[in-house]
């Protein structure tokens, strides 16, 4: 049994429901007909039913679930905004909510005004915004923005200013909300590097997610809600798998079925393979179309244990002429051997060049060690000399 | 729920900082506005009712005296509608952060107040013109601003909360505010009534919006001026300041009552 001074949070028996309002009128009218009809007026739907579960403090915890599971109340409830119905939740420390960035925004106002606006928020005096103001700016590169108003930043510029101002807060525990699915490849590589940072930093983290890369690459164990329900709690690999083996029940086509080194999804199935020795890392990948693939992008990630991103591959910026999918294709990627030691795993995704449909993303589909005996004395990743060709 | 935490503080400066600044955004005028509205409606009033219906003939310095009417309800009915709306207006921030609620609805009449101060600037300046003279029982004034605002806060809490169920509550309480403008004494004299019946200024008297309003013009403007305690008599004014105190206690209770339901139901 962990002591008391261990736990961040405890939750016991937490049970939430909402009243969904039955009639669209939602008036005074409308209650006093319901009061004399007998009737409600309204739905009582649960939304959470029962949870128990403990946090550790300095424990990085993945929350996941689909849509409607449930997640995002917990999350809310745990913020202290919503009031459990039943049951406790205990929180052990100074605890800050980012159920989304930037709140409070205002687009009327200036971009300092609404950096003090959004630090008032996050609980900074104007004194102790004045002194990171400089650094809050020059981190989201907007010095010359300043003075505008919100309403002419672009939706990038807004993220990244709200994000250069969260990661300001000082708490122990922090809650994130689907912090990640905003921005471009630049901004997630910043949210990255900000959760690499947290875990460093040993801060207690809760980050509700329905990205299971993240999950793997940051959590250190991921409790899985479903219909209000703990369904699965510990290892993220384990949540992961289960994970996806709930969500194959539906007939999603993004969705995928996958065995180490192979994996299927409604739009294609991909074999993978990786084979390392102290000159070169080569990454090999056959892709065989389902169904009509329409404008494809192709993208391979491969992550480092601690989920840092050391090296990607996108079809649409490396390639000169388009992505084929409609044959069978091989993709072969040979990599320099720069790589430390320790396990890599590596992901495939496919989606239409817009990214608004979804192929496939096949996380995890195969991983490679690099140890003593092959690895790069050195510890640096970025520059990866590469050779590729697609056949 | 601490009203002086520091954080609280902070939030509840920055949040009334936001919404002087953006009410008059944007407006060539600006901050001005604060100041002209009261004098354009103090304008149109003066006009009609003391140049065409020649009322307050008898009455020292009737301009300010208008003047200091308008202002006070102006203050009120400003008030009371921020005030009310504001849990509704400000739903975005309550839905993602948890705070003590209250520093909304109070950084929402916050405005109001600030208007009420620069105004009550502009009725000193023409209570001077007016040949007034100033004296220590101009002070007797805040007291009385005080209880104003009591109510103002009282009403808001209350209804603003109920207001989150009810959407009803907010058009209700425009109509109310219609209906109560005749019957406070701003454009008439109390004195006017008082001779016609003199139970019915006494009715009159009794609202403690009234009381205020009186006293204010009692104590700044002409020691004429009929107030509640002159009037009806010390026990009764006593109860209209015990219906302030009583609205504030059970608005208070209840917007607490409420605080941490708001979040999902606005």
């Amino acid at each position: 049994m962990a002591s008391d001074n261990d736990i961040a949070i405890k939750v016991s028996g937490l049970h939430k429901s909402f009243r969904l309002p039955t009639e669209r009128a939602w008036g005074l009218k409308q209650a006093i007909f319901n009061r004399l009809r007998g009737v409600k007026g309204y739905k009582e739907q649960k939304v959470l039913r029962g949870l128990d579960f403990e946090i550790k403090k300095g424990e990085f915890v993945g929350i996941v679930g689909r849509n409607g599971s449930g997640k995002s109340t917990l999350l809310k409830i745990l913020a202290g905004i919503y009031r459990p119905e039943k049951g406790s939740v205990t929180v052990n420390g100074s605890l800050v909510p980012f159920i989304e960035l930037g709140v409070g925004f205002n687009p009327e106002l200036t971009g300092r005004e609404n950096i003090y606006m959004n630090g008032a928020l996050l609980g900074f005096s104007n004194k102790e915004v004045d002194e990171m103001y400089d650094e809050i700016v020059d981190f989201a590169e907007l010095r010359e923005f300043m003075d505008q108003k919100l309403k002419n930043y672009s939706s990038g510029m807004q993220v990244r200013l709200a994000f250069s101002i969260a990661i300001r807060a000082d708490s122990d525990i922090l809650l994130l909300d689907e912090v990640l699915a905003v921005g471009d490849e630049a901004f997630q590589r910043k949210c990255f590097a900000y959760f690499a940072k947290l875990k460093k930093a040993k801060k207690t983290v809760i980050l509700v997610t329905h990205s299971m890369a993240s999950v793997q690459q940051f959590c250190n164990r991921a409790i899985m809600i479903d219909s209000g329900k703990i369904i699965a709690e510990g290892n993220t690999r384990k949540v992961s798998q289960k994970y996806r083996d709930l969500n194959m029940e539906e007939d999603d086509p993004g969705r995928v079925t996958m065995k180490k080194g192979r994996g299927d999804s409604k739009y294609l199935s991909i074999k993978a393979n990786a084979k390392v020795n102290t000159k070169k890392v080569t990454l090999d990948f056959q892709m065989e179309p389902k169904e009509k693939i329409e404008d494809p992008a192709m993208v391979v990630v491969v992550y480092r244990e601690d989920g840092t991103p050391v090296y990607r591959w996108a079809s649409d910026e490396k390639l000169d002429g388009e992505l084929d999918l409609s044959q069978k294709n091989e993709l072969h990627i040979e990599l320099d051997n720069f790589f430390p030691d320790g396990d890599f795993s590596v992901t495939a995704a496919f989606a239409s060049r817009d990214r608004s449909t979804d192929y496939g993303v096949f996380n995890d589909v195969m991983s490679f060690r690099v140890d003593p005996r092959n690895s790069y004395p050195q510890d640096v990743l970025w520059k990866i000399p590469e050779k590729f060709d697609l056949k | 729920m601490s009203i002086l935490a520091r954080k609280n503080k902070v939030l509840l400066k920055e949040l009334i900082k936001t919404d002087f600044k953006l009410r008059y955004q944007g407006s060539v005028l600006g901050y001005l506005w604060a100041i002209l509205r009261p004098l354009l409606m103090f304008a149109i009033l003066y006009i009609v009712f003391a140049k065409v219906l020649k009322f307050g003939g008898d009455i020292p310095h009737y301009p300010v005296y208008l003047l200091t009417g308008i202002v006070l309800w102006s203050f009120f009915t400003e008030c009371t509608g921020q005030g009310i709306h504001a849990i509704e207006q400000r739903g975005d921030l309550l839905r993602k952060l948890n705070f003590p609620k209250y520093i909304v609805v109070v950084s929402a009449t916050a405005t109001a107040v600030i208007n009420l101060l620069i105004n009550l600037c502009v009725v000193v300046i023409f209570a001077l013109l007016n040949g007034a003279t100033p004296s220590w029982s101009w002070l007797l004034v805040i007291p009385s601003i005080i209880e104003l605002y009591a109510l103002t806060l009282g009403v808001s809490l209350l209804l603003g909360a109920i207001n989150i169920k009810f959407k009803d509550i907010g058009s209700i309480w425009d109509v109310l505010m219609q209906a109560m403008f005749y019957a406070v004494p701003i454009i008439y004299p109390i004195s006017m009534v008082a001779s016609a019946s003199p139970f019915i200024a006494k009715i009159i008297l009794l609202n403690p919006i009234s009381q205020a309003i009186q006293d204010i013009r009692h104590n700044l403007i002409t020691s004429e001026a009929i107030t509640g305690w002159g009037y009806i008599g010390i026990w009764w004014s006593l109860l209209s300041i015990l219906l302030v105190i009583l609205t504030v206690a059970i608005g208070a209770a209840y917007f607490r009552k409420r605080a941490p339901y708001l979040a999902e139901e606005v």
